[in-house]
């Protein structure tokens, strides 16, 4: 009786401590799931969500404090990915929020641009390659089309131009038939 | 005598061959025009050389191959440069892609050209000859042949002479009358890649080329393999599969299994250009479907396809359309100004006799004949459901990726379901997504670095002044601490705007002596541009400055409005 008693007792101290050892070992640092929610967003930087960035928008819709439907650039199909990852309902763009536009990327008129590098400074992806009273261009594979250096140029140099179709982008549609009306 | 192995699966379309396979091939007269599209191959778009009003010799590198995985353009006649820009080309989207148009002069006047001792130079070099040469796999894919002789080590090289597809007879025609040829650009891919064994798969629909390249092979160790006609035999992992009984794995390339694999007619330009010095400027295309005689012929690449049409004696009534390729792969075109490309093996004319159109989609009735007939093994129906359904995470699962979009299970499918597209459609989707994915996560990279970069740069700036403000405080401290305060304290600020004055005097002197480098020796022209441009920059300046003026007045209308 005593022995199995003391059996039980020293398996449940031997498991607990190992628990406690692992809990410590194999600590997760910070929150997996703003990483999670990150991975989905489209990194555009450009803050039309109201936070400052990608990953504070990630936080805050992990800490339950934002809607999935703040975050234009990612398109309904970017809502539908953080429904599926949070498993809340879709929500479609709210009136009055900013919505959707098609891709664009900045543009600058290089015989207006005064070189006053404030362009450069609003750039969160490091994409406009220039020094001060030098001429500033856009290095296009790069920008995400966030228009945050649109509003600091202080001589309007800066445009957002849409992303023309090509045929390298190019890609196949989903197949449709017309139904022929039966006579 | 070979042991041949069988493909899973495989169609016996009507074939079609007899009508353009009995005439023997024809040079085509030069064309009134030639568009060359400068993405011919896979990989990336070659670098124009030229420009409008250019005079050009045939032959002439007109674009050059742009990195690895790349191959050169040249000018298929002498003539000029008309333009380098936008035209229609042939692709499935119709859309418009950057060409060069050449008006040939009628002298077709070579470029300096000669032939070359492969033997005596390295490998590379003959690779870079090849990739210069524009040397791609003629069998429709178009792969960069340079790339694909690369590979070592390889035990057995294939070379494709199948031609599975109906109505196409262009490597037939090849094969008949040119065997000698063929097997000479041969020995120059064994000497590439020393494979153990040569073997050319040739179906058993070609006697004819199969005795001549008998004959052609006779003591060089190539053996010529026949094997059965079954679509899709010419598709390169189906064809090495048949000869050497290997599957190729999952995602991979025949080379994984030591196979290399290349068209019969790529072998004869690679005999063009080293026995001859004569790049990539023509190919051997059937024409044929709805025309009068049709019939193979020797076209320079870039020529309409509707002066093809009308050497072949014109289209019969009720044509409707052509078909680039063959009709199981093929692209269905409707503008007969299309040029001829590297790829292009064959131009088949529409009518609604010979293609009777598509009667509409049915529900899939779950009959797995087109698991029967893939050739890759795979699941046709189910990757039709889950690209109809837009689960291409599942599509992937079922290794869509692997379809070599032959088009067998459509052909054999009772609803007449078009399941071709709807793969690649899939494809195409998933493509997209991956390469948004990887935009994004650069541009998290580069924004994570410009945070870090920030922070470091806020950093050092504090530990600078932490230590900036340390040392006064030491100064000060020492000369509180020194015995003689009056003098001391006295003279540390005086040395130091001593020193700041010397500085200022040095910068003036640098400046005064300094010249910008690039102001000098300018033309008129340069002058009166600069002179320009400072004008525009003044008058920005001066906008600039106005605001403060401009604002209210463009307010007070509506202000006034309000009123």
């Amino acid at each position: 009786m005593l022995a199995a008693l003391y059996v039980m007792a020293g398996i449940a101290i031997a498991l607990g401590a190992m628990l406690g050892f692992f809990a410590i070992k194999f600590r997760v640092e910070g929150n997996p799931l703003v990483d999670k929610i990150d991975a989905v967003l489209p990194q555009t930087q450009c803050g039309q969500c109201g936070y400052p960035g990608c990953k504070p928008y990630a936080t805050a819709i992990a800490n339950g404090e934002a809607d999935i439907n703040r975050c234009p650039p990612g398109g309904e199909d970017g809502i539908r990915k953080l429904a599926e990852l949070l498993g809340v309902e879709f929500k479609p763009f709210g009136e009055g929020t900013a919505q959707p536009k098609p891709k664009a990327v900045a543009f600058i008129d290089e015989n207006i641009c005064i070189g006053c590098t404030l362009c450069t400074q609003a750039c969160p992806v490091d994409a406009i390659s220039g020094a001060a009273k030098q001429m500033h261009t856009i290095i296009e594979p790069l920008c995400t089309g966030c228009e945050l250096c649109v509003a600091p140029c202080p001589v309007d140099c800066i445009s957002m131009e849409p992303l023309p179709q090509t045929i390298q982008g190019w890609k196949w549609q989903y197949p449709v038939f017309t139904l022929k009306q039966a006579a | 005598m070979r042991t041949l192995f069988r493909f899973h699966g495989g169609v016996h379309p009507p074939e079609h061959k007899l009508e353009s396979s009995g005439l023997p091939s024809a040079r085509a007269p030069l064309p009134g025009l030639l568009v060359l599209p400068l993405q011919q191959h896979i990989g990336a778009k070659p670098k124009t050389l030229v420009q409008a009003g250019d005079r050009v010799l045939k032959g002439q590198l007109l674009a050059r191959a742009e990195g690895n995985l790349s191959a050169g353009i040249h000018a298929p006649t002498s003539g000029t440069v008309l333009s380098v820009g936008t035209r229609a080309v042939p692709h499935p989207s119709g859309m418009e892609d950057l060409c060069i148009t050449i008006a040939p002069d009628g002298e077709d006047q070579w470029a300096q050209h000669a032939p070359f001792d492969y033997l005596a130079m390295p490998k590379e070099e003959l690779l870079t000859r090849l990739r210069d040469g524009g040397i791609v796999g003629l069998g429709g894919a178009t792969f960069p042949t340079h790339v694909k002789f690369a590979a070592a080590p390889v035990h057995t090289l294939v070379l494709n002479g199948a031609e599975c597809e109906p109505w196409i007879t262009t490597d037939d025609r090849l094969m008949r009358e040119r065997a000698a040829e063929i097997v000479q650009g041969i020995e120059i891919l064994r000497h590439l890649v020393n494979p153990a064994e040569t073997v050319i798969g040739i179906e058993d629909n070609k006697p004819e080329a199969i005795a001549a390249m008998r004959e052609a092979c006779a003591n060089t160790g190539i053996e010529v393999a026949v094997v059965p006609t079954l679509y899709p035999t010419g598709g390169e992992k189906q064809l090495v599969k048949i000869l050497t009984g290997k599957e190729v794995p999952s995602g991979g390339r025949p080379f994984n299994i030591g196979v290399t694999c290349g068209n019969v007619a790529t072998a004869y330009a690679v005999h063009r250009l080293v026995h001859h010095g004569e790049p990539m400027i023509s190919r051997m295309v059937t024409v044929t479907g709805a025309v009068k005689t049709p019939q193979n012929f020797e076209v320079l690449l870039g020529t309409p396809i509707s002066e093809l049409v009308q050497l072949a004696g014109g289209a019969l009534p009720g044509a409707d359309g052509y078909i680039l390729g063959g009709p199981m792969m093929g692209l269905h075109v409707g503008d007969d100004r299309l040029p001829i490309v590297k790829g292009t093996n064959c131009v088949i004319v529409k009518s609604p006799q010979l293609f009777p159109p598509q009667p509409p989609a049915l529900p899939c009735i779950r009959c797995t004949r087109c698991a029967q007939a893939c050739p890759a093994d795979l699941q046709p129906q189910e990757l039709y459901w889950f690209a109809k359904a837009r689960d291409f995470g599942r599509a992937q699962e079922y290794n869509l990726f692997d379809c070599i979009e032959c088009g067998a299970c459509a052909y054999v499918c009772p609803s007449h379901i078009p399941l071709v597209q709807y793969y690649r459609y899939a494809k195409g989707e998933i493509w997209a997504r991956e390469k948004e994915k990887n935009a994004a996560d650069a541009a998290r990279v580069r924004h994570e670095f410009r945070l870090e970069r920030m922070e470091r740069d806020k950093r050092e700036k504090a530990e600078k002044l932490a230590q900036k403000e340390k040392a006064a405080l030491a100064q000060s401290a020492q000369a509180a601490a020194d015995p003689a305060p009056g003098g001391g304290a006295a003279q540390a600020p005086a040395a130091t705007s001593e020193i700041i004055a010397a500085a200022a005097e040095r910068a003036r002197q640098h400046a005064a002596h300094a010249q910008p480098k690039n102001t000098g020796n300018l033309t008129p022209e340069q002058q009166a541009e600069i002179a320009d441009i400072e004008a525009r920059r003044a008058h920005i300046r001066e906008i600039a400055h106005k605001p403060t003026e401009s604002r209210p007045t463009e307010s007070r209308p509506t202000e006034s409005r309000k009123e």
